[in-house]
């Protein structure tokens, strides 16, 4: 009797070890699984946090102007009149510059990349292409203002007058004196900055297109050309959308390099691209430290707060595209 | 057959045009890669010396000086942010991969650190005004910190959840196997099995914050003196240069040019690096 009573203790005390240390790694897999989590949703809140504290800080010029602060043109910080038309003038002109410019280029390279290049050099060039990424905005701005600008001045613009500049329609958006820094200057390096983003994208989404798809089409006599133009762009155009729809988020909110190349005038000169002007993130970084009156900030913060809308929605619809392409390739089409 | 024949003809000149131009635009990419690097070399080359590293940010219009406090700023801002910022990109990044793959809140993070990945820096940089500076009341080195912090997350995030997914799940489950809880099956052979990987992160993550402009001009803002002080404006390598080289002094803008170059050669070096280190990793 008391040798099963033993044995039961005995194997009471085999569960209870048990349990407590199945209780122990329970514990430590709850505190880590938790930590996890909260960091994520931290992750998370950071957006919302965005979010709030730029309407909070945007609330006494939101207050104040209205929906009046989008259209009018004014931006008078001596007089405390402030409207956002030139700012958003600016970030949208530049960022379409550097769309007109990037978006052949990169198909270019992303053509050349996949279809073209001798195997050896494809992932040197990649890297080469990536780099421009690498180099920071400052330094392509200083680079901008101080070597490219006065080139761009001196050859570049003149050119662009006496050809373009002569058309019917677009001829408008090139006259004006050659300054060099400007709307269509800062258009140019920002199209520089924004090539790596949607050529590694449109590198990425050419090389999911299937093989079978591509030698189907060559073995029916299609010419390289031909097998990209209405095979593989067919079948990643979601993709090659959404690489653009990067590209021009990142555009929208590039700060130094436009901040040092679009001459940030506060007043409107017209539509051609030759005349300064200003985006929202330039006038942020260079009037923001120097904001005296609370309103004049406010509506330094709600310039941001419209910026930060704009590329959130930008960045969202890239960013469903490119999963919608990738849902699609799972699903095996 | 001569409109067959001609029509090949057409098609394959057709090709060679749009094979000759995607090879112009190779080489359009390329030109200003080497472009900027070679005026970059070329012009920090010739103002650079090691009074950089000695001497104090001069006063405008004078001779000499160097960058010493902004060099010293730069590297205590980056070092603090990634310290703060990685274990939190880590966390959540394994969150992403390990737990919440298919929970409501890992796809929503994922979603949103996908956009603070490419959201204006800027904005970062007003937002640590809005919740620091302005509360505090003054510019700070501290707040300057937390913006880089904010910018490293993402993408350690990023590259801790895809280095994490690579890592096959049969490890997971030999591992889970023995009877490893699951924190040890995460932390001593999932992140351990993809440590080269994350590594790669955190250091495309510093050279993206070593460039980093915008998120300081609110937050360190600069300073033009020596300081360890947390509490202070601090000066930082890219906030000098822009200051510099919108200058009109000539002294300012060469000691730009030689702000310029050593940003630039850290960062290529770092993304270079970053790729080596990865594809070794991938190799074995």
């Amino acid at each position: 009797m008391a040798w099963v009573f033993r044995k039961l203790m005995e194997g009471f005390a085999i569960v209870d070890n048990s349990t407590t240390s199945s209780s122990r790694t329970n514990w430590g897999d709850k505190v880590f699984f938790n930590l996890t989590r909260f960091f994520a949703l931290l992750t998370l809140l950071l957006l919302v946090g965005i979010i709030a504290s730029l309407i909070d800080g945007a609330w006494p010029s939101i207050k104040l102007f209205g929906a009046r602060f989008l259209w009018t043109g004014e931006w008078n910080p001596p007089m405390e009149r402030f409207g956002a038309v030139i700012p958003i003038y600016g970030t949208l002109a530049t960022s379409l510059v550097a769309l007109v410019i990037a978006v052949p280029v990169s198909f270019g390279i992303a053509l050349f990349l996949t279809e073209m290049s001798p195997p050896w050099l494809r992932r040197p060039l990649g890297i080469a292409i990536e780099l421009l990424a690498g180099i920071p905005s400052i330094v392509y701005g200083m680079w901008g203002l101080l070597v490219f600008s006065p080139i761009f001045a001196k050859y570049v613009q003149p050119f662009l007058a006496a050809t373009l500049g002569k058309l019917p329609l677009v001829g408008s958006l090139f006259e004006g004196p050659p300054l060099g820094i400007g709307i269509l200057c800062a258009g140019v390096v920002l199209a520089v900055m924004t090539i790596p983003f949607i050529a590694s994208v449109m590198r990425d989404v050419f090389e999911v297109t299937p093989a079978m798809l591509k030698e189907s089409a060559y073995a029916l006599g299609c010419t390289t050309w031909e097998v990209v133009w209405n095979v593989v762009l067919p079948y990643t155009k979601i993709g090659v959308v959404g690489g653009i729809m990067l590209g021009l988020g990142r555009a929208l909110g590039e700060t130094m390099a436009v901040t040092f190349l679009i001459g940030n005038m506060n007043f409107f000169n017209g539509f051609s691209l030759f005349s300064p002007g200003n985006s929202i993130a330039s006038a942020l970084a260079n009037e923001f430290a120097e904001a005296e009156s609370p309103i004049y900030t406010a509506s330094l913060i709600e310039l941001g707060l419209i910026l930060f809308l704009i590329t959130m929605i930008v960045l969202s619809l890239s960013k469903l595209l490119l999963m919608r392409l990738s849902a699609q390739e799972g699903k095996g089409t | 057959m001569s409109t067959a024949v001609s029509l090949g003809r057409i098609r394959k000149l057709k090709n060679a045009l749009a094979l000759t131009i995607a090879m112009i635009a190779m080489l359009f990419g390329l030109f200003w890669l080497i472009w900027i690097l070679a005026t970059t070399v070329e012009l920090g080359v010739a103002s650079f010396s090691w009074r950089l590293f000695t001497e104090m940010t001069p006063p405008p219009g004078s001779e000499g000086g160097g960058l010493a406090n902004a060099i010293a700023g730069s590297l205590i801002l980056i070092s603090l942010a990634t310290i703060v910022g990685t274990p939190i990109g880590i966390f959540a990044g394994v969150y992403l991969a390990e737990y919440g793959k298919h929970t409501w809140l890992g796809h929503t993070t994922r979603f949103v650190n996908d956009l603070l990945l490419s959201a204006p820096s800027i904005i970062i940089g007003l937002f640590v005004y809005d919740i620091y500076v302005a509360r505090v009341g003054h510019f700070s080195a501290m707040s300057g910190v937390v913006a880089l912090a904010l910018i490293v997350i993402p993408v350690v995030v990023r590259t801790t959840e895809n280095m994490l997914q690579l890592v096959p799940n049969t490890l997971r489950e030999a591992a889970s196997a023995l009877g490893a809880p699951r924190w040890a099956v995460i932390g001593k052979v999932t992140l351990k099995a993809s440590l080269a990987g994350i590594m790669t992160g955190i250091m495309l993550a510093v050279a993206r914050i070593s460039g980093e402009t915008a998120p300081l001009l609110f937050t360190s803002l600069s300073n033009q003196f020596w300081t360890l002080d947390m509490n202070k404006p601090m000066a930082s390598l890219p906030a000098t240069i822009f200051k510099f080289a919108m200058s009109p002094f000539k002294e300012w803008q060469q000691l730009a040019w030689a702000g310029v170059f050593l940003i630039t050669l850290g960062v290529l070096t770092l993304n270079i690096l970053a790729r080596i280190l990865f594809r070794n990793k991938h190799k074995q």
